[in-house]
Formats: structure tokens, C-alpha cells, sequence
């Protein structure tokens, strides 16, 4: 009897993470594998967790700026801005018309550096070393212009309550455009590199597919969400700022799988310039701050805002007491709900491919954890 | 195939272009001028002081608690050199909590303090993070003499200014009582 008993098969238990390189960040993945092929995953996470949302309540509405940059660090523009529209709806100002447009192209060419970021990473995750150099290389150039008018590279700290903290320098509109000359050529050549190199192809391609039905019921948003066909975009389905005032398309995939969402991000990328091009000749002259008191103090009430960030559908549901701080802040984060299908996506597939998988749905742990 | 031998060709192209990369300690890259370094103080030279009043609305404000400040009375303007009453004793910023995001430089009612271009603060001892009210000085009169930083408020900030200001609002008071009938008769409409 004994002797059947060890001969019986066992999962093997491997854990994957928190100090690993493909986890962007520290998230712990728990697998049970079955031979080369996974039967079963646990996602462990909150090892970067701040209490972001519980410090907002300790903070003044001009402090909790500096939070959400911290949130999703890669992305940080986006993230203030969607604080601060919250802030704004309650109190109900009206943000100057060249402010409106600064955020928006300080925020599409964060967009297009989180993408890259992710274009880089998801060459080095597939197994391709060279492309991320290229996507630093072209990410440098937007940091150096985020640099020359924020102050700051990463953490900006830029928007305000009611605007910008300061006019873009007088050499704006020239070095973006400069600028997007040489991210179209150098997104170009990263494109080349690596979109249709076919291992790349056969790494990706039909790996952790989802179609649209499932994808909404886990609550994705943003690319993942429309790399299966829907075509949800919070920048035209609820526009906010001046984004209805621009023409860009919405980019869709089909199949939903790993490659569809890396080339829905490189379509965005494109779209981002294009969206960039347009505020440059449309931005007007004027102030670029609303008249408001040195302190914000939001009038009782609860608001909720969202913004397309580059990773999806950021939510901020702000209440707030009459006083200077806030009386809760609960955020809505993108990340978090694209690693709700993870056990979905990842169930029956090999254990290579895990890596492929999680770096495709593009989270940051500082977004996730909070 | 075919696009695999794109990728090539686009890696190989680079061998025969120029790197874009820096070797970092050898090389600086060139800083922005709105770049948001270390905070410094700043030192105004009208009357050889410190802007800084100890007034601790930026030791309020900052989002880390990061900075400590104490004020005293100000010996300078019991000699009538300046226009401060009180002015900065000790201050001190741990550099381990700071975040750079410049809270303190936007609330600041005194134009003292600044971010300056100081970044490579690296260290070996802790205890060696805390900048006190010396290496602050020294860091804002560099910030000062490379940036030719202006105030933005010298009217109410610089003390040269300030007290040029406060002697002509006292002498033309008196002088214009004496000839108040002389410049108050003509009117802008009995004029024309």
C-alpha cells in the first residue's frame, strides 16, 4: 500500500514573488503546477500598501496631490488630475480654458511614457532584451520635457486645484513638437523591432485570452478592456476637460489575448500624439488658475470623478465634511480590478507564460496596493 | 521571417550612430531651470540676513513634517537695518522626508525659501540627512548667485526696499502736509 502511495502524483506548489523582476513590483503569486501547466493561482498582495486613502484624511486638499502621484507612479499627471477634478466638481470651479489644455498634453504624453514603459518591460517579460533600451531612450525625452515644466521628472506635484501651478515655459509648444517628431520615428523603429518578430508572436499570440463578456463582469477598464472588443473609453463616453473637443479614435482589438493588448498600446501611443497635435494648435492664451481662495475647503458633500489613466478607468469618490481635509477619499484603481481575472486568465496555462500574462495586463503595484 | 530581419536590421543600424546614453559620473546631463532640487533659503543681501522670519507656515504645510524652524527677535531691527521683527534661529530639514514636491516655497509669504538645484545629496550616516540652517544658507546663496533668482515680492520682502519704502511713506507724509493746499487744489477736471 505504502508503495502506491509514493508513486501518487502531487501538484508542486511554486511561488513567484514578492522580489521578482516580471512581478513589476513586488506582488506575490502563489501557483500550483501540474507539470509544465498551471492548475491553479493565488495573488498575494499589499506588500507596498501606504494607507494612501486613510492619509488623505489627514492631509489638506493641496497635500493629497502629492499622495495620488505616488499612486500610480508611472503615470503620475493622470493621477493628479483626477484628485483634483474632484476637488473641483465639489467646490464648482471653473478651470481656466489654457489650463484645460495644458493638462491635457501633460497628461496624453504621460500616457504615451507609461506605454512605453510597458512596450520595454513586455519585450524583457517575452524574453527580448533589447527593446526596452529603445523605449527608455524615447520615455528620457518626455521626462526632460515634464522636467523643464514641472519642475520635477516623476512626483510633479504640478496640477492644482483649479489649474496648473505655473505657465508652461515660453519654449513649450516648440520642444513638444520637436519632441513628438522624434517619438513618432523612435515609436516607429520600436514597432519594427519587436510587434511582429515572430517569437515575439508566438510568445503572445492566443496566450490569456478573455473575451468582452467576462471581462466586463471582472470590472476591467482601459486597454485590456478594449483589446476585447469593447470599445469603452472614458475620454469620449464621459468626456472630461477639453477631450471633447478633440478627434481621435478609440483603438479596438478583437481576440482579447496578450498580443492584443500590447498592439492596442501601441495604437494608443499614436493616438496620444495625434490628441497632443490637436491641443497644441487649439491652446489659447490666458490664465492658467482660477480665482480661489489660498485654501480649498470643499463645500459638505460626496463627489465622484473618473479619468481614462493609461492602465484604465481611475475613479475617485471624495467626500468631504466642509473642512480643509477630506473626509474620505476612496480610489477606484485600474490595476487592482485588472488583476481580478488573473486566476481566469492564467488556469491551464504553462508556467512561462505566466510572466507574459501578468506583465500584459500592465499593473503597478503602488496603484494596487495603495 | 521577414520582420524578425527588420528587428535586426533596425539593432544593427545603431552600431554605426552615435549613443545617446551619458556615463553619469563623468558626464552631467544639463539641469532644467525649473528644477526642483533641495529647498534652500534664501539670504538677502539689502540687509545681511536670512528672508526667512520663522513664521513655520511651510513647517505646517509640508505634506512629511519634514522641516523644523524656531524664530527670535530680530537684533537687526532694533538698529534699524531691517524690517523684520523676527527672524530664523534654527531650521532644519531632514532630506529623508523630504519629497520635493515645493509645498513650502508656494506658501511662503517671505520669498525665503526656494528649490534649489542641489540633488546629489547622498551620504553614508544617517544622521547626516538633517541640513541645518547653515548648509541651507549656503545651498540658497548658490542657488541665488547661478540663478539670478529675483523675489516676487520685494516690496514687502526685501529689506532695502522695504525700509526705503517705510522712510519716504514717513518724510513725503510730513512733507506733504506742509504742501497739501499746493498739490490737492488742482484737480484732474479744473485742470483742463
Amino acid at each position: 500500500m505504502t508503495t502506491e502511495k509514493q508513486q501518487e502524483t502531487v501538484e508542486l506548489l511554486l511561488n513567484m514573488g514578492p522580489q521578482h523582476p516580471a512581478t513589476h513590483g513586488v506582488f506575490r503569486m502563489v501557483l500550483w503546477i501540474d507539470g509544465e501547466r498551471v492548475v491553479d493561482v493565488e495573488p498575494h498582495i499589499g506588500y507596498l500598501h501606504r494607507g494612501s486613502e486613510k492619509l488623505c484624511e489627514g492631509e489638506s486638499y493641496a497635500q493629497i496631490v502629492t499622495l495620488f502621484d505616488r499612486l500610480d507612479y508611472i503615470a503620475n499627471f493622470n493621477n493628479e488630475l483626477v484628485v483634483c477634478r474632484a476637488a473641483e466638481k465639489l467646490m464648482g470651479v471653473e478651470v481656466p480654458e489654457r489650463a484645460q489644455y495644458i493638462r491635457v498634453i501633460l497628461c496624453e504624453l504621460n500616457r504615451i511614457a507609461s506605454h512605453l514603459l510597458f512596450y520595454g518591460t513586455y519585450g524583457l517579460d517575452a524574453g527580448a532584451m533589447t527593446p526596452v533600451l529603445y523605449a527608455f531612450r524615447e520615455r528620457e525625452r518626455i521626462q526632460n520635457l515634464f522636467e523643464a515644466v514641472s519642475g520635477a521628472r516623476m512626483m510633479h506635484n504640478f496640477f492644482r486645484i483649479g489649474g496648473v501651478n505655473e505657465d508652461v515655459p515660453p519654449d513649450f509648444g516648440q520642444r513638444v513638437r520637436r519632441i513628438m517628431g522624434e517619438l513618432r520615428r523612435g515609436m516607429e523603429e520600436c514597432d519594427r523591432l519587436l510587434s511582429f518578430n515572430e517569437i515575439f508572436l508566438s510568445r503572445t499570440r492566443g496566450i490569456g485570452a478573455i473575451d468582452a463578456e467576462t471581462a466586463i463582469d471582472y470590472g476591467l477598464t482601459g486597454p485590456n478592456l478594449r483589446a476585447c472588443g469593447v470599445p469603452y473609453d472614458v475620454r469620449k463616453d464621459d468626456p472630461y476637460e477639453v477631450y471633447d473637443r478633440l478627434e481621435f479614435d478609440v483603438p479596438v482589438a478583437e481576440h482579447g489575448d496578450c498580443w492584443d493588448r500590447y498592439w492596442l498600446r501601441v495604437q494608443e501611443m499614436y493616438q496620444s500624439l495625434h490628441i497632443v497635435e490637436q491641443c497644441l494648435e487649439q491652446m489659447p492664451e490666458g490664465p492658467v488658475m482660477a480665482q480661489l481662495r489660498r485654501i480649498a475647503r470643499p463645500p459638505k458633500g460626496e463627489v465622484f470623478v473618473h479619468c481614462e489613466n493609461p492602465r484604465g478607468d481611475l475613479g475617485v469618490y471624495l467626500v468631504s465634511d466642509g473642512g480643509p481635509k477630506p473626509y474620505r477619499v476612496k480610489v477606484r484603481p485600474p490595476s487592482f480590478c485588472s488583476l481580478m481575472p488573473l486566476k481566469h486568465l492564467m488556469r491551464g496555462c504553462y508556467v512561462a507564460d505566466c510572466v507574459v500574462i501578468l506583465g500584459s495586463i500592465d499593473i503597478v503595484l503602488g496603484e494596487v496596493d495603495r | 521571417m521577414l520582420a524578425t530581419l527588420k528587428g535586426l536590421v533596425t539593432t544593427l543600424a545603431w552600431a554605426f550612430r552615435k549613443p545617446v546614453t551619458a556615463q553619469y559620473p563623468k558626464q552631467h546631463l544639463p539641469i532644467q531651470p525649473r528644477y526642483m532640487g533641495f529647498p534652500a533659503l534664501l539670504w538677502d543681501d539689502t540687509a545681511g540676513e536670512p528672508f526667512c522670519t520663522g513664521c513655520m507656515v511651510c513647517v505646517r504645510e509640508c505634506p512629511t513634517q519634514c522641516m523644523k524652524a524656531e524664530m527670535k527677535d530680530n537684533p537687526l531691527q532694533q538698529e534699524g537695518k531691517s524690517h523684520r521683527r523676527k527672524i530664523i534661529e534654527r531650521f532644519e530639514i531632514n532630506w529623508n522626508r523630504c519629497i520635493l514636491c515645493g509645498i513650502c516655497v508656494e506658501v511662503c509669504n517671505f520669498d525665503a525659501i526656494e528649490m534649489s538645484h542641489v540633488h546629489e545629496l547622498g551620504g553614508y550616516a544617517r544622521a547626516g540627512s538633517r541640513v541645518t540652517l547653515q548648509e541651507l544658507l549656503k545651498y540658497g546663496r548658490e542657488f541665488q548667485e547661478r540663478s539670478g533668482w529675483k523675489p516676487s515680492n520685494p516690496e514687502k520682502n526685501v529689506a532695502g526696499v522695504a525700509l526705503a519704502k517705510e522712510k519716504e511713506k514717513r518724510q513725503p507724509a510730513a512733507a506733504a502736509s506742509r504742501s497739501e493746499p499746493a498739490s490737492s487744489n488742482p484737480s484732474p477736471g479744473k485742470e483742463s
